[in-house]
């Protein structure tokens, strides 16, 4: 099992390497890409599973990151937060 | 504050509005909206959760007292980050205990970045991959959803430079665009994604690595 695309693909020396594909991830993520760097993109993954393995991994870090994100505040830290607006409403300060 | 929740440009006006007559529902609406975010947030700047929890204290009170200049040219959230990292990181310097990957003093450096793992330049699989990444599709759902990983990703956050750890912080942990990002911390797009591919390599790599153990 090959993750590379095989040399006869290679024809006209465009398709990206793997190691540049890597390189490429976040702006193809982010779609900061010309379309034909897009283009080239698309076509390595379409020939590489190592490559297409490597995007889902990044998908997946980002995803934990991002329940990260869901934790509620601290009910104690809540409470201390509501006194301190009803202060500042009472005294200005 | 993920980007799915995110409240519409009116209605955060109107939060605003009641805000500034003391309603205390409205506040609640907005520190229920953004409370744990800006404590999030603060611990990027500060060493510890008490030090975090007073910062975001000052933060609501800069809010109250500077709601009557806010004129909604930025983004709530926006100005609810810069009052809150200007804030923090005053606290940070007083303290005199910014974590050493603190945005003021470690510097990015070079970046090896995923450099080992592919076969190097003048070989004849040059930019290669040495081993294929595993398809991590194949793993029980739960690997990834635990709380061990979850504490391997915190970790994994805490090698970052600063300024890495506050852009992957904001894009990813908090889902917010790129241009917000790149308009609170004040640097280029391009500067933002570098940082951000820098910080996701690193992240993907402790998850790997957790995963081979």
């Amino acid at each position: 099992m090959s993750g590379q695309p095989q040399t006869d693909e290679l024809v006209d020396g465009s398709l990206l390497t793997c190691e540049e594909l890597v390189a490429l991830v976040t702006d193809y993520f982010d779609g900061a890409m010309t379309e034909s760097e897009r283009f080239r993109f698309d076509a390595h993954l379409d020939l590489c599973n190592g490559c297409r393995n490597h995007l889902e991994q990044v998908k997946s870090a980002v995803s934990v990151l991002h329940r990260l994100g869901d934790d509620d505040l601290p009910t104690e830290t809540r409470e201390r937060l509501l006194l301190a607006f009803r202060t500042w409403k009472r005294t200005g300060k | 504050m993920s980007s799915d929740v995110l409240p519409t440009r009116e209605f955060e006006q109107e939060l605003i509005a009641r805000l500034r007559t003391g309603d205390e529902n409205a506040f609640i609406e907005l520190m229920d909206r953004y409370g744990a975010s800006l404590f999030r947030l603060a611990l990027l700047y500060v060493h510890d959760s008490g030090a975090a929890e007073d910062v975001v204290q000052e933060t609501w009170l800069g809010v109250f007292q500077g709601i009557d200049r806010f004129a909604g040219r930025s983004s709530l959230k926006t100005w609810l980050f810069t009052i809150l990292s200007n804030r923090a990181k005053r606290r940070g310097e007083r303290d005199n205990r910014t974590r050493a990957f603190s945005t003021f003093d470690t510097p990015e450096g070079f970046d090896e970045g995923d450099l080992d793992r592919f076969f190097p330049p003048g070989t004849e699989d040059a930019g290669h991959w040495k081993s294929i990444p595993d398809d991590w599709s194949l793993l029980p759902e739960e690997r990834l959803a635990s709380d061990e990983l979850r504490a391997v990703v915190d970790q994994a956050m805490t090698t970052l430079p600063g300024t890495q750890r506050e852009v992957i912080t904001l894009r990813d942990i908090e889902g917010w665009a790129s241009e917000d990002v790149r308009n609170a911390l004040g640097i280029t797009e391009t500067n933002q994604r570098v940082l951000l591919h820098r910080a996701r390599t690193k992240v993907r790599r402790a998850i790997e690595e957790y995963m081979a153990q």
